[in-house]
């Protein structure tokens, strides 16, 4: 399906009706192909340490490699703990809705650039691809896999553009911040002054759309004023309310028409302390994924998986500044209701300095395109040709995890 | 039809009104090679003047530290360094507002982005604005070397890039204590200061390189500092090139190669010409930039000129989006505020108006997601939550900035003139009152691009 020409298909809509016409969302997103499953995408921006998240304590070589990095007893399954800072998600863990896997990465490898990497990522191709080239993102591109879906389905969430989500396949972005009100006369001229402009037009007309549909419509609940200073317990369901405020918005989407959702979460890079350094953003991801396990209800989370993933990991040693550097080989993350979780997926390579990838970062023994190729196939049932072709283009699933319910 | 001096304005300064109506090429380099007004005009503060704030600043901690309860000392040093980053952060916008030749500050931003730094805490909030004084300002207009080597040194970068943590494994320092090296710096002045992410080399020249920065350090006390006790003993080799010596030269040595390797020439010319014309750009004009700058060894007036003096850069199709700062900036000179105006603004107001709509349009002020700066694409900026932010802007706020608001068909030909395009003429001339005409012309393509 056309985005451009889905949108403009709505803009006429709302001018034959001289008002801002208030979209029937429920009804557009009822002829979706995607069934009742969702599915939230989180970029982990900054290269997220898998080692410390999940720590291969039963690993023979693992203290010796980071002996100043705080040591989890937060037991997973066999060798692995958790991150302490992760453990408000022990509920989930037991309840089989947490899941981790190990020792995986894109393809990206050696230059360990931030920024190519998360483009690598969010583009969802191999390294035969020049990077920066590939225009659209793959959850876009497994959107126009599915045929009947409208642009509610997809949600780009927050302040900051995501590749992932771009494309020409349905998909809206937008951060409920943002407030926009305006006459119908306003939005009549603007039309007109957007219309040979074809990106401002696009975007002027979503967001005029979205305001209109979103104004007046009561929050699920009221974000409380978050105390975002000041130390905090490990495991502690600490609100953020930056992450509150999208969470919210993105929640009230998921439990109504939207079935995929995607938004960036950063500040990984933890080249120096990283043991003061890391706890926020893991924080901050334990609350998207408690926040969210709340705010959509049990019957929808019982449908939703969360995928996390990050650009690369870092280096298996830590370096001089009781950091660690830029690495490959790291973790995946994930959650929901239609998770088969409580296990950590993936092959261990080990830690010995033969086993590492270039004697310095963790071994990816598998592709992180192919667990979100398993998950997308286990919640949606498309074809695995369409998944190793047209979304990751060149990508082998190998065997089936069976990571869904 | 757009004419040359009104795109040389949009394109190349913060839009209209401009001054100088014969303004071209040879007038943008002539004002760059005219001495800078604008600095003396709004003068602001390097490091030197901050480092006693910071020295209180560390004093203050350690008080914290001998008792939990003494905090208002540093509440207080902190706020003082917070109103300082907001003081100079004015400062530099002002010059842009009142700037006759917006170009200086155009450039000023941009080296300011290449060498983009964060701060950790309260009181290293003023740092970034002072690293843009101290090293990007004095060379905006010399060769790239020296601006490399300045903002390589400067403790605003070996902070942010965390090179004070970073000790040679096999110096005295790094033996006795344990200590070992932090790649960041070594990484990031190869793959986004010189060479590029595209450029001919591996990690082991990032880790020779890291290898090679060690001992550069700055504290609160002293600012910057070499210790030759944490330096990595023996030479390192980066690029095929050994750098033996001790202290600073081979530093500056490898920084003076990495500035003239070919492919920094291309990153650099490359980078400019994405900024300033196309988010692809011609690939004429960035090899004429690239061989002006492989010709003068880093000349970055030869390199300005390369791109000013070819056609490519004066295609009258605006094809770039202005950043959401630009797009501020230059609705606040459209609409006749003054850099004094701004710098006495409130700061309740100035945060409600100006830095938080900035946020929502997408660029947090100071706080980019990475060392790379703010993306440079169009489609980044011109989303429906950025757009959405920047039509709310302009529908709401210009009427509580100037009272009474300008009619908006000279509203639209002060900030617009010859780039007005018909349907917005014909729009302005239809709105239901003055505020939403005004909001209109802010909000069109024709103000968001450049």
């Amino acid at each position: 399906m056309d985005r451009r020409r889905f949108l403009q298909g709505l803009t006429v809509a709302g001018c034959s009706a001289a008002a801002h016409p208030l979209l029937s969302t429920v009804t557009m997103a009822q002829g979706a192909g995607l069934g009742e499953n969702r599915l939230i995408v989180v970029i982990l921006r900054g290269g997220m340490d898998g080692l410390d998240v999940v720590q291969p304590v039963g690993d023979p070589d693992f203290v010796a490699l980071r002996p100043d990095l705080a040591h989890s007893t937060f037991s997973l399954e066999n060798r692995f703990a958790l991150h302490p800072a992760l453990g408000g998600l022990q509920g989930l863990w037991t309840a089989g809705q947490l899941g981790f896997v190990h020792a995986t990465s894109t393809p990206y490898r050696d230059k360990r650039s931030h920024f190519d990497g998360q483009s690598l990522l969010e583009a969802g191709t191999g390294m035969d691809v020049a990077i920066g080239s590939q225009r659209d993102g793959w959850l876009n591109r497994m959107l126009q896999a599915v045929p009947g879906l409208s642009a509610e389905t997809a949600y780009a969430v927050g302040r900051e553009a995501l590749p992932l989500l771009e494309g020409q396949g349905p998909a809206r972005n937008w951060t409920p911040e943002v407030n926009l009100v305006l006459s119908a006369q306003s939005h009549l001229l603007l039309d007109h002054i957007y219309h040979d402009d074809a990106l401002f037009r696009e975007a002027g007309e979503e967001a005029m759309t979205l305001s209109a549909e979103l104004s007046g419509q009561p929050r699920r609940d009221t974000v409380q004023a978050a105390p975002e200073k000041g130390p905090f317990n490990p495991g502690e369901n600490r609100p953020w309310k930056d992450i509150d405020t999208l969470v919210d918005f993105a929640a009230g989407r998921l439990a109504g028409a939207t079935r995929i959702a995607a938004f960036s979460l950063s500040g990984w890079d933890t080249h120096r302390g990283q043991e003061g350094a890391i706890k926020t953003p893991l924080s901050r991801l334990q609350r998207i994924i408690l926040r969210l396990q709340a705010q959509v209800g049990a019957q929808v989370w019982g449908r939703t998986t969360l995928v996390a993933m990050t650009e690369f990991g870092r280096t298996a040693r830590q370096n001089g500044s009781s950091g660690t550097d830029h690495g490959t080989g790291g973790v995946m993350v994930l959650a929901g209701g239609a998770l088969r979780g409580g296990k950590v997926y993936g092959q261990w390579p080990g830690l010995s300095e033969a086993a590492l990838y270039d004697r310095r970062d963790l071994m990816p023994t598998s592709d992180v395109r192919a667990w979100a190729a398993w998950a997308m196939r286990g919640l949606y049932g498309l074809d695995r040709q369409v998944l190793e072709t047209a979304v990751f283009p060149g990508l082998d699933m190998g065997d089936d995890p069976a990571l869904i319910l | 039809m757009i004419d040359t001096p009104t795109l040389a304005a949009i394109r190349f300064g913060y839009g209209l009104p401009q001054p100088y109506p014969a303004a071209g090429a040879e007038s943008l380099l002539a004002a760059l090679a005219a001495p800078d007004n604008m600095a003396a005009q709004h003068p602001t503060v390097g490091f030197a003047e901050l480092l006693p704030l910071l020295a209180r600043a560390a004093d203050a901690r350690k008080m914290i530290r001998a008792d939990p309860t003494q905090r208002d000392t540093y509440e207080a040093v902190a706020k003082e360094a917070v109103l300082l980053a907001d003081s100079t952060t004015r400062t530099g916008f002002a010059r842009a507002i009142d700037a006759p030749d917006g170009f200086r500050e155009r450039l000023t931003a941009f080296w300011a982005d290449h060498f983009i730094t964060k701060a950790r805490n309260a009181p290293e909030r003023p740092l970034p604005n002072t690293l843009t004084h101290d090293a990007v300002r004095p060379h905006l207009t010399g060769r790239f070397e020296d601006m490399l080597i300045a903002a390589t040194l400067h403790p605003a970068m070996l902070s942010y890039l965390d090179q004070v943590a970073s000790v040679g494994p096999n110096s005295p320092f790094g033996q006795k204590r344990g200590r070992g090296l932090n790649e960041n710096l070594g990484r990031e002045v190869i793959e986004l200061h010189s060479l590029g992410v595209g450029g001919h080399y591996a990690q082991s020249d990032v880790r020779q390189m890291a290898l090679l920065l060690t001992g550069l350090d700055a504290n609160a006390r002293d600012g910057f500092v070499f210790h030759q006790n944490r330096a990595e003993p023996g030479a390192e080799t980066v690029l095929g090139t050994s750098y033996p010596g001790e202290g600073l030269a081979p530093i500056k040595a490898a920084l003076r190669d990495l500035a003239r390797h070919p492919d920094t020439a291309h990153h650099i010319a490359r980078k400019l010409a994405t900024h300033f014309v196309a988010d692809n750009p011609d690939p004429a004009l960035v090899t004429t930039m690239t061989t002006a700058y492989a010709a003068s060894e880093g000349d970055l007036m030869a390199v300005y000129a390369a791109m000013l003096q070819h056609p490519a850069a004066w295609v009258p199709q605006l094809q770039k989006a202005r950043q959401p700062v630009d797009f501020l900036l230059a609705a606040l000179r459209a609409l006749g505020l003054s850099g004094d105006d701004l710098r006495k603004m409130r700061r309740g107001p100035f945060n409600r108006m100006i830095m938080q709509p900035m946020a929502l349009m997408g660029q947090d002020w100071q706080k980019p997601s990475g060392p790379d700066g703010w993306a440079e694409e169009a489609e980044h900026w011109i989303t429906p939550q950025g757009l959405g932010a920047r039509i709310a802007w302009a529908m709401e706020v210009p009427g509580r900035l100037v009272v009474p608001m300008p009619e908006p068909p000279d509203f639209l030909r002060t900030a617009l003139g010859t780039a007005a395009d018909e349907p917005l003429i014909w729009a302005a001339a239809r709105a239901e009152s003055i505020r939403e005409g005004v909001g209109l012309v802010l909000a069109s393509p024709s103000f968001n691009r450049r």
